[in-house]
């Protein structure tokens, strides 16, 4: 009997703490998503810009035939991260350079500008940037070097940038989100 | 350490008081008459500094707090509203930010001088450990009153630490990401985060501060260690706290605080970054983000590995084993005075410890990262290896018999009267 | 007394050593690509006794109104700042003067409009553009940052002000500009966006002082230099009194404390 009322009693503080545990989570006006309509027909070939999309930073960059080439030429076994991180495709997907962009779509290049390390925002975006060994993104903070294709090649960051949700909602349009 | 009670209350409340809360009666004997080894050197001053930062601390801490706005975008300026508008504000704030690093600087020195006497060896086992935990939460408090600036390296900052818990994703997939979101309140560093940040840095330093009472507890059990590790043994090796070390932690305590207060008037931005005078801009990381000067050698430790969750690992390591140290040193004796080998081990340490902290404020690449990954490797070594390892195989050099004999010349211990009971010098 | 020279020389070390590595850590410049030239200026304001020189101050306020004002908001400052002690200490009347040149905005009135009036002296600076977005607008994509807290938000403030404002330099030839980039030698990368704002005679010096970017350059970096640290006058006025206070305690404490351990031998 004591062992019961124990239990009981304990099941009811545990339930009286989650409020207080819960509260923390991100709340109502943080879960309602946000989406971004960006249009890219004044994005140059070899330019990039960077959008606000609910708070975070993302990268879309017009490639240019070099640098898809460049991406292409990486064989699988070579990636640190062998996973695509596109939240458009299934979770088991390739990274290959396909996979990181949409269909016919090569030359656009759209990802979330945070370092899978700790968070920063890599540089690599504007002309006169460090981009890394790699041609792509270098995080300053503790030296990850990302390619032409966003995935991560060298140092400490466990993933390639992640490609956020995103649809062509006409020819030279896009709505993240 | 227990000793005869020698509380006389001589007033008729005096004596109301101390049959009924004898608090009275616990202050003469715990600060006043308590016996305290007789050779204690200046290095045993820092205790006393570090309760009065404590008390800085928390005085102007609840002050800023009356005018600071825990807000996203009137954090920044109402730190400036402070130290423009607010009577004596820019003198609390400086005070409060250079007390912080003065804390650290006073609390390094309190732990090295742990580390060299053996302070941490039997009995003192419990008083090591929450020190430790002190000093962990003083690291949680520093970094989250640093955020509540939200310049730019508040800003990274607290992105890039909050970021080491999705370092559990490798562990358990998707648990990190939880975790992080939990502590922010959102998808990145925002208002919500600023928010709570706020409120437990208030709420820290009192848990501090009855980790503290704690400490001092743990401490008045045993007693203090001395230079010779020796324990107290007869009467001569002890005399009263208080007038000798009341007055002897006053002096050092003003050369501190001059010191401290130099750093406030004529050089008060001198520790700090100046790219934290440029508002949190989510949306850019400055070029080169570096902490605190007190946090770099664990930073260094933290980027010197290129797996992101060992590089956690080892960052958490670095400060948690010092909690294990008493029963990682295998040695017989205290202090390091006695230990010939060990005594070159502690230097390096010391030394290796000071170059991660350099290293910590260099870029992680080339030449500063190889060095980087070596001190790591040397620190955990220390602690690891040689701590176990010396210990084991060292003989100790000649030790005095006891305190007496240290520092009155040997076989001299008869004739002081004792010192317990010595009167001293006129004040 | 070997007992206790040895372990105070050793603190006094350990200190002076610990003391020496912070200032060794903190003292680290922030590496950027592209070797910044900063050149050491000697200013009236700096050492423990440093105060500001009123008349550079009014004159570094002269150049910020008419050059820098027009891109380079100064938000935290308001306009009774300029007559307070230890700034430029305009007198009072100036002080009006000044703020009512400003256009500040109001409201709502009675009728639940918005209104512009003349600037009083407790209003703050009135920034040039509305937000971020504007003034990237206006200026081909740059932002000009805000002043207030400008000298304390670069490494060695005033002396990369003034090296910013003197060093805008004949561009090399083996350097390609990006279009709408200046050359500068105290910029992290040597191109910057804004253009050189100052040339000898841009600013009109009412009280003899020679109207040359040399001096406008001071000037204005004093003036940041004050309107990044309102108080320092303050600061080091009441830090020479607590610091003797402070030496003078030392010293009787030191007295006390040999007193007290006299009859006890250590």
């Amino acid at each position: 009997m004591t062992i019961a009322a124990g239990s009981f009693a304990a099941v009811g503080s545990a339930a009286a703490l989650w409020p207080f545990v819960d509260q923390m989570n991100p709340d109502a006006s943080a879960l309602s998503l946000a989406t971004t309509e960006v249009d890219l027909a004044p994005i140059e070939e070899g330019q990039s810009i960077t959008v606000s999309w609910r708070g975070k930073p993302v990268f879309i960059r017009h490639r240019t035939p070099a640098e898809i080439e460049q991406a292409k030429a990486v064989k699988l076994e070579d990636l640190a991260d062998p996973e695509a991180r596109n939240e458009n495709l299934d979770d088991s997907a390739p990274a290959t350079d396909e996979n990181r962009v949409k269909d016919k779509k090569e030359k656009w290049l759209v990802m979330v500008g945070i370092c899978t390390h700790l968070g920063c925002i890599p540089k690599g975006q504007r002309v006169g940037d460090e981009k890394g060994e790699y041609g792509g993104w270098f995080c300053p903070c503790h030296g990850s070097h990302y390619d032409t294709a966003g995935r991560i090649r060298k140092g400490p960051a466990p993933r390639n940038l992640d490609v956020p949700t995103y649809d062509y909602i006409s020819e030279t349009k896009i709505k993240i989100g | 350490m227990a000793h005869a009670s020698s509380y006389r209350p001589n007033t008729a409340i005096g004596k109301w008081f101390d049959v009924r809360l004898p608090v009275m009666r616990m202050m003469h004997d715990q600060f006043n008459d308590f016996p305290t080894p007789r050779n204690l050197n200046y290095l045993w001053t820092f205790g006393g500094i570090l309760t009065f930062f404590l008390v800085v601390q928390l005085a102007t801490g609840i002050v800023l707090a009356m005018h600071y706005i825990p807000h996203e975008s009137m954090a920044f300026d109402s730190v400036e509203k402070i130290m423009r508008d607010v009577n004596w504000g820019w003198l609390l704030r400086y005070m409060h930010a250079n007390g912080g690093s003065m804390f650290f600087l006073a609390v390094y020195i309190h732990i090295a001088r742990g580390m060299y006497y053996g302070s941490y060896k039997a009995p003192r086992e419990i008083l090591w450990v929450i020190g430790v935990f002190i000093f962990l939460a003083m690291m949680a408090t520093a970094f989250m009153g640093y955020s509540l600036v939200w310049g730019q390296m508040s800003f990274w900052a607290v992105t890039v630490i909050t970021n080491l818990f999705s370092s559990l994703d490798s562990i358990v997939d998707g648990l990190g990401t939880a975790v992080v979101q939990w502590i922010w309140g959102g998808f990145s560093v925002g208002g919500p985060t600023l928010t709570r940040l706020f409120s437990l840095h208030y709420l820290l330093p009192f848990i501090i501060t009855g980790l503290v009472i704690l400490h001092i507890w743990a401490l008045h059990v045993p007693g203090s260690n001395n230079p010779t590790g020796i324990d107290i043994k007869s009467k001569s090796d002890a005399i009263p706290f208080h007038p000798y070390y009341t007055f002897k932690d006053a002096y050092a305590l003003c050369l501190f605080v001059i010191l401290f207060m130099g750093l406030v008037f004529y050089a008060p931005n001198f520790l700090a970054h100046p790219d934290n005078y440029i508002q949190a801009n989510p949306l850019q990381t400055p070029p080169h983000i570096v902490p605190e000067w007190y946090f770099l050698p664990f930073y260094a430790i933290l980027r010197a590995i290129p797996d992101k969750l060992f590089g956690v690992i080892a960052f958490a390591g670095s400060i948690g084993l010092l909690a294990f140290l008493p029963w990682l040193d295998t040695s017989k004796v205290k202090s390091t005075r006695y230990r010939p080998i060990y005594k070159w081990f502690f230097a390096l340490f010391i030394i290796n410890t000071l170059v991660l902290g350099y290293l910590g404020a260099k870029p992680a690449e080339g030449m500063y990262l190889l060095f980087a990954r070596i001190g790591t490797a040397f620190y955990f070594a220390h602690l690891l290896v040689v701590m176990p390892v010396v210990g084991w195989f060292e003989k100790p050099s000649a030790m005095p018999g006891s305190i007496t004999d240290d520092v009155l010349g040997k076989g001299s211990g008869g004739g002081r009267p004792s010192a317990a009971t010595a009167s001293p010098g006129r004040r | 007394m070997r007992n206790i020279a040895s372990p105070k020389r050793k603190l006094l070390l350990a200190v002076a050593a610990a003391v020496l590595y912070a200032a060794s850590v903190a003292g680290t410049p922030a590496k950027a690509a592209g070797e910044q030239t900063i050149e050491t200026q000697k200013w009236s304001f700096s050492g423990p006794f440093g105060m500001f020189d009123r008349g550079q101050l009014q004159r570094g306020f002269k150049v910020y109104k008419e050059v820098c004002a027009a891109c380079h908001g100064l938000r935290l400052l308001r306009f009774r700042n300029l007559g307070e002690p230890g700034g430029p200490e305009f007198s009072s009347a100036a002080v009006k003067a000044l703020a009512a040149e400003a256009e500040v905005q109001d409201g709502p009135d009675d009728e639940g409009e918005m209104f512009t009036r003349p600037g009083r002296p407790s209003d703050a600076f009135v920034s040039p553009f509305a937000n971020k977005n504007a003034a990237r607008a206006a200026n081909n994509g740059a932002y000009p940052p805000d002043l207030s807290v400008m000298a304390k938000a670069r490494a060695r403030g005033p002396d990369y002000i003034y090296s910013l404002m003197a060093g805008y330099k004949e561009t090399p030839d083996d350097l390609e500009l990006a279009e709408g980039m200046s050359y500068n030698t105290a910029f992290p990368g040597h191109q910057i966006a804004m253009a050189a704002p100052l040339d000898d005679d841009a600013v009109e010096y009412t009280d003899g002082t020679a109207p040359t970017l040399e001096n406008y350059s001071k000037d204005i970096s004093a003036f940041l230099m004050w309107a990044a640290e309102p108080k320092l006058e303050e600061r080091h006025k009441l830090g020479f009194r607590f610091m003797i206070y402070l030496i003078i305690l030392a010293g009787l404490l030191y007295l006390v404390k040999r007193r007290v351990w006299a009859g006890l031998k250590h």
